[in-house]
């Protein structure tokens, strides 16, 4: 089984090959990476400006693209949401092959702050990996320095680690 | 409690918003159903329970609203979450006032809605916590039973009963040994403030000085000695019940300091001067004829009729002699128990003698009694021999023959009865001095 990275409109100043490390590191699997074209604007929302996650995993999934048979996560830069709520900043089918993870909203410059390249990266990854940890069976966690703990602020994010605690560790172990 | 355990229900006609809240709080591992109208919730409701349930405001058929009237009827703990996407003021309220625990809007911003779900979970853990802890308080604050079926204890049992659940002051009126404290507890552990401490304060055993610190506590430095502040017995009561033993033996200052207290119920600390504000229910008693010490002016009038708002009298045990075979029989079971002892009854000669007795020392005096029997008695019958010795003349304070020696011996041992063996008063009334006290003591073994 191997991880597959699908970079979609993501942003450029996102290191891809220490993303695929950081991955590989925490799964211990191999990860790849490939660009790939979605047709967004079905999944484009004209009154919220934002794109449905949900019909964007939907799109993938039907288009073809996920053609991995291990764990799939789109990477993009584009403001997610579900109907429900304002945004997220990921999605995942739970227990299932495929994930979508946005580094829109963890740029600091979102927020009125400076750039700040490496914080944007580390979120990424600590996104990327939040979602995969999904697709592999794995519920939000109460620790708080668990990458799987829930982040509804970018504070969160930057709060937790990039592994995971011993619980999801053992979870994620059995689940392989 | 484990997010497994509870359970959310999202009642949306869009399927949209049922997959999308349903897969967010499948991600946070909760137990999550999604029903599309009220009719197909009500038939999950029957079938399972929830903690929460999300509810669309406008839906087909039967709104939100009346939704949540229906939830509220079959499950009134099940906290309700209105959705919708017509936020209004009016309808907002209208949920809120019937019974929502919040209202949101669609789209919901995340972090509010983890913000609503861990307050209310927050809030259902505290509530279990709470029940689990009234639970223990309740097995921790079991008061001692108070026996009897005469129709005289019968009544102070309804007295109890009437006067636990206000918050009267009550006057427990009777002899030594009737059992007043056991009534006071009684009173606290039937009223509303059961779950807040009972402090007792025994006035005949502490000077004026020290029973006015350990009644009102001191600031640092108040006097020599007090390096600390220490709060006193009525804030240690606060919200609880404050029981005054020996009411009648408090100094006269004292006796102006409580009517201060029980007026206004503010006090301050020795060496303070911050009024402090004091919720508790006073329950006083005493032995002593109260209405005589105030006629020959040792106590209060004005506090005399503050604290005689509601009296019970408890009766002599002499008065109540049908209840003795069921306080023996109490007796036997408690200090077989607590003896680990298999005596179980009591022989008919040895009930016959007790039955006779005039008990000056009341039920405490009878419980000192077997509990003594017990202990050198033989299994499986408490005998007449077993008895203390006063009990065994007959009940009249008689000793069993006419030899000197008998006749003094049942004669000191009464009067040391009388006294509730104050050694001193004892040997006032013997006309002896206390070492020739002890003495006789010891030869006839009265210890």
């Amino acid at each position: 089984m191997h991880i597959e990275i699908l970079g979609a409109r993501y942003h450029t100043s996102i290191n891809i090959d220490n993303l695929c490390k950081t991955v590989s590191s925490i799964f211990n699997l191999e990860v790849k990476f490939k660009k790939v074209v979605l047709d967004f604007g079905l999944a484009f929302d004209t009154n919220r400006l934002q794109y449905n996650s949900t019909k964007l995993l939907e799109l993938a999934i039907n288009s073809g693209t996920l053609k991995n048979d291990g764990k799939s996560i789109i990477l993009t830069d584009l403001d997610l949401y579900v109907p429900i709520l304002t945004f997220v900043f990921g999605e995942a089918e739970l227990n299932g092959r495929a994930a979508i993870a946005s580094s829109h909203r963890l740029h600091n410059e979102y927020y009125g702050l400076p750039r700040n390249d490496e914080l944007l990266q580390l979120r990424t990854e600590k996104e990327v990996i939040h979602e995969l940890g999904h697709t592999f069976g794995l519920i939000h966690c109460s620790d708080n320095f668990c990458v799987m703990h829930s982040s509804s602020y970018v504070e969160d994010i930057d709060l937790k680690n990039l592994e995971f605690c011993m619980e999801c560790e053992k979870m994620f172990l059995n689940r392989l | 409690m484990d997010n497994k355990n509870f359970g959310i229900l999202i009642v949306d006609d869009e399927p949209i918003v049922r997959e999308s809240l349903y897969k967010w709080f499948l991600e946070d591992g909760f137990r999550v159903e999604t029903a599309e109208n009220a009719a197909d919730a009500l038939k999950k409701l029957q079938n399972s329970s929830f903690d929460i349930a999300f509810v669309d405001i406008r839906m087909p058929g039967m709104d939100g609203l009346e939704l949540q009237r229906r939830i509220k009827e079959i499950d009134k703990s099940l906290v309700v979450i209105i959705i919708t996407a017509f936020a209004s003021v009016e309808s907002a309220v209208r949920a809120l006032k019937e019974g929502a625990y919040d209202y949101v809007t669609k789209p919901i911003d995340p972090d509010e809605l983890s913000h609503i779900i861990s307050n209310i979970i927050n809030q259902k853990k505290l509530m279990l916590e709470n029940i689990q802890l009234k639970q223990k308080i309740e097995d921790l604050i079991q008061v001692e039973e108070i026996v009897g079926e005469s129709p005289q204890i019968k009544k102070v049992f309804e007295l109890i009963l009437t006067v636990a659940k206000t918050d009267t002051t009550v006057l427990i009126r009777g002899e030594s040994g009737t059992g007043k404290e056991l009534v006071a507890k009684a009173i606290h552990a039937n009223s509303n403030r059961k779950y807040f401490p009972i402090i007792p304060v025994n006035c005949g055993a502490l000077n004026d000085n020290l029973l006015e610190s350990e009644l009102f506590g001191h600031e640092r430095g108040a006097f020599t000695g007090a390096q600390y502040r220490r709060k006193g017995k009525f804030e240690m009561a606060d919200g609880g019940t404050i029981f005054f033993d020996e009411i009648g033996n408090v100094s006269e200052k004292l006796q102006v300091d409580l009517l201060r207290v029980l007026e206004t119920k503010q006090f301050t600390r020795l060496g303070g001067d911050q009024l402090i504000n004091v919720d508790v229910r006073i329950i006083c008693a005493t032995n002593r004829d109260l209405e005589l010490a105030v006629k020959e002016g040792k106590f209060r009038e004005d506090l005399y009729y503050r604290l005689n708002v509601f009296t019970i009298f408890l009766p002599p045990l002499r008065e109540r002699k049908s209840d003795i075979p069921i306080l023996i029989e109490h007796f036997i079971k408690k200090y077989s128990q607590i003896m680990n002892k298999p005596i179980l009854k009591i022989e008919p000669d040895a009930l016959d003698i007790l039955m006779r007795y005039d008990w000056p020392g009341n039920v405490r005096e009878l419980a000192n009694a077997i509990e003594r029997a017990m202990v050198i008695g033989k299994p499986p019958a408490i005998k007449k021999e077993d008895l203390p010795f006063q009990l065994t003349t007959n009940g009249f304070d008689r000793p069993l023959s006419d030899s000197l020696e008998e006749i003094e011996r049942a004669h000191i041992l009464k009067i040391l009865n009388q006294c509730e063996w104050n050694i001193t008063k004892s040997a006032e009334i013997l006309g002896i001095d206390r070492a020739t006290l002890y003495n006789k003591i010891n030869k006839y073994k009265l210890r």
